[in-house]
């Protein structure tokens, strides 16, 4: 065959696959809008296939402030806590205080501008249904999505007890969920960066004799000395 | 030729020039070169050259004794390691790539910092599902094999960092090593499809505005992503380094989030739930969300800043040789390409321009160099990195100034290594 006779083919090759639709017309922009449809309908592939209900509901277990994902249930501070003497203590402790680097569950109030700020859901976290998603899909740790919905309204229960947000009687349901605020729910805010730290948008950032003094060492890491393996020093040719 | 227009070698030169005038206001004579350095002859011959060795007489291995290779037996040192106090537990733990054993801007597949929260999940391909849902025209599922014969794959190197790199350094210098301090950072070729691609296919509706992304490990990964990003660059993807997925990465298939912190790229990604609100998941109300010193703190703090490390000279990586001396590093931004990094030798006092080499990629580890002559002199060794948006890397006094230092997360402060006389480097603090 001759070189051009090659390219012809290969031209045709890619005309017939353009024709197919395989994507070679979506990189020439505005050359035949009269081919383009309309940019509101993405073509389909027919890849995969249409979820079945049981399987959405299956795997759809994330729960957001507002409500939505709770499944329907309920639990008291008196259930929660004998399942988390058995389930969770050993690594929580018993009262939320935490064993060895498990985390805290409970107390830090009034900590977060303090030099150990403790972030529990009564200190820090905003909201209770992150409690309660993360404890369904999480924990126990090691067994995971292990515990029914009903167990899970009851370990939160005992974990906002723990924390002094409801009294020992109480009862957490689907239907009381979202009436309970948390105390640091006004502690956040969003990403600021572009406006609160624009100083370091810099088009000259200083190149010589940018400091008055010369720098002199403040501190080291070899003084902690944690680093986890052995330092020995090198030798000098 | 470079960006800069000139050639590798004139840029070497210049930049070598300059680098060596920026010594000489520290006040020392490093401008000493090589000329009068080099070793004479030995007294003896080196029996290495003058007899014949093992491996040049008798056959090495055959073709098939390593089917899938691995690094030199004399490399067994490169490898991740962790720090055993950070985590109560092995599988919610991190451990960190070894960046001052590495070159250029690509992560060996092994070497890439592994971070689990449920350990690593064994998912046998063939059983791995991808669901689509919430508010869609049709929920979808997807197999592995769907993704693969979906149109429009595409390559991108990106880096990945762990939103709490360097975060051990807030409060200041604590661990000897830039593998320690610096090595929650990976950059791999990924290959894969863009998310946009299966949303088209469910079909999404219009007041969705976020997505959840869900892993199938056993601690069920979650994080919210605003919409405009999972149609803008995220990808789902199989394949790093032109090679599946390793497990501890998320094989069979994982999310890449360009730039944004690396909690966010799900691994083992088995759902993206389409919906018009955050979900405030454990991840980003109790964790990745950083806490200022007015006891407020910020969240959706998804991108990461400009940031650079010299990985040679470093801690673990001193300094062996007086004369000639390659000063190397890595800059990244989570907002698009470095423009350039800026090294200093005097704790900041002088900088001058790095030399950039290898591709200079958006969202990707860049590669820097600086050659340089070392007397053994003491030097303050910092880097500086500058994005395209002209974001210029803080330094640490500089970041705890506007956040504190409860933050825990983004910490891009310029680092300082001490060198000293004999060429042993450690992780200081200057003021």
């Amino acid at each position: 065959m001759s070189r051009s006779a090659e390219l012809l083919a290969g031209a045709t090759l890619l005309a017939g696959l353009a024709w197919a639709g395989m994507g070679l017309a979506q990189q020439r922009p505005a050359a035949a809008p009269a081919a383009v449809p309309a940019a509101a309908q993405p073509a389909k592939t027919g890849l995969g296939r249409e979820a079945h209900p049981a399987e959405v509901a299956a795997w759809s277990i994330a729960v957001r402030p507002d409500g939505q994902g709770l499944p329907p249930g309920r639990g008291s501070v008196k259930q929660g806590e004998d399942i988390f003497q058995t389930q969770c203590a050993a690594c929580h402790g018993e009262f939320g205080e935490g064993a060895g680097r498990w985390p805290v569950l409970a107390g830090g109030r009034g900590s977060l501008k303090g030099e150990n700020p403790e972030k529990t859901l009564g200190s820090f976290w905003p909201y209770l249904s992150t409690t309660f998603d993360y404890v369904r899909r999480a924990m126990p740790y090691g067994n995971a999505q292990s515990l029914s919905n009903d167990e899970v309204y009851a370990l939160t229960a005992y974990i906002m007890f723990l924390n002094d947000l409801v009294p020992e009687s109480f009862e957490l349901t689907r239907e009381n969920f979202t009436s309970i605020p948390m105390p640091n729910v006004g502690g956040f805010y969003d990403d600021d960066r572009e406006t609160s730290e624009r100083a370091f948008w810099n088009p000259n950032p200083c190149m010589s004799d940018c400091r008055p003094t010369p720098p002199r060492v403040t501190g080291r890491a070899r003084v902690i000395d944690v680093t986890p393996e052995g330092r020995s020093g090198p030798r000098v040719e | 030729m470079t960006d800069t227009g000139m050639t590798p070698r004139e840029t070497t030169r210049l930049d070598r020039r300059g680098f060596l005038g920026a010594a000489g206001l520290a006040g020392a004579g490093l401008a000493a070169t090589a000329t009068g350095l080099r070793a004479a002859p030995p007294a003896a011959p080196d029996p290495l050259i003058t007899t014949v060795q093992d491996w040049a007489r008798t056959l090495g291995d055959g073709v098939q004794a390593r089917p899938y290779g691995s690094p030199s037996q004399y490399e067994k040192h490169v490898v991740r390691r962790d720090v055993e106090w950070l985590t109560a537990s092995r599988e919610s733990s991190v451990n960190f790539t070894p960046l001052h054993e590495l070159d250029g801007i690509i992560t060996p597949s092994g070497l890439c910092f592994e971070r689990h929260h449920g350990g690593i999940a064994e998912i046998e391909p063939g059983k791995h599902r991808l669901m689509i849902n919430g508010l869609v025209d049709k929920p979808m599922v997807f197999t592995v094999e769907d993704l693969k014969r979906f149109p429009g794959r595409q390559n991108h190197a990106y880096f990945l960092e762990c939103a709490a790199n360097s975060g051990m350094e807030w409060r200041g210098a604590q661990l000897n090593g830039c593998q320690f301090t610096h090595g929650m950072v990976h950059n791999v070729w990924y290959t894969g499809i863009p998310l946009k691609t299966l949303l088209d296919e469910a079909g999404v509706r219009t007041n969705a505005k976020w997505l959840l992304a869900e892993g199938a490990d056993s601690s069920g990964m979650t994080r919210s992503i605003p919409l405009e990003k999972g149609l803008k660059d995220c990808l789902v993807v199989w394949s790093m380094n032109g090679e599946a997925l390793r497990p501890e990465q998320g094989y069979p298939v994982r999310l890449v989030v360009p730039g944004w912190e690396g909690n966010m790229w799900v691994k083992w990604l088995r759902r993206i739930e389409v919906g018009d609100q955050p979900w405030h998941q454990r991840e980003e109300t109790s964790k990745y969300t950083d806490l200022l010193a007015d006891g407020r703190s910020r969240r959706f703090t998804f991108v990461m800043d400009a940031k650079s490390v010299v990985t040679n000279p470093s801690p673990q990586a001193p300094l062996k040789h007086k004369g000639p001396n390659v000063l190397s590093g890595l800059a990244w931004s989570g907002r698009g390409r470095i423009s350039r990094v800026d090294v200093s030798l005097d704790g900041g006092r002088n900088w001058r321009s790095a030399r950039i080499d290898g591709p200079v990629l958006p969202m990707s580890l860049t590669r820097f160099y600086v050659d340089f002559d070392w007397n053994g002199q003491e030097m303050m060794i910092q880097s500086r990195a500058i994005d395209e948006t002209g974001y210029v890397q803080p330094t640490k006094d500089e970041l705890r100034k506007v956040r504190g230092v409860n933050s825990i997360y983004h910490n891009n402060g310029i680092q300082t290594w001490l060198v000293h006389a004999n060429g042993e480097t450690e992780n200081v603090e200057i003021g």
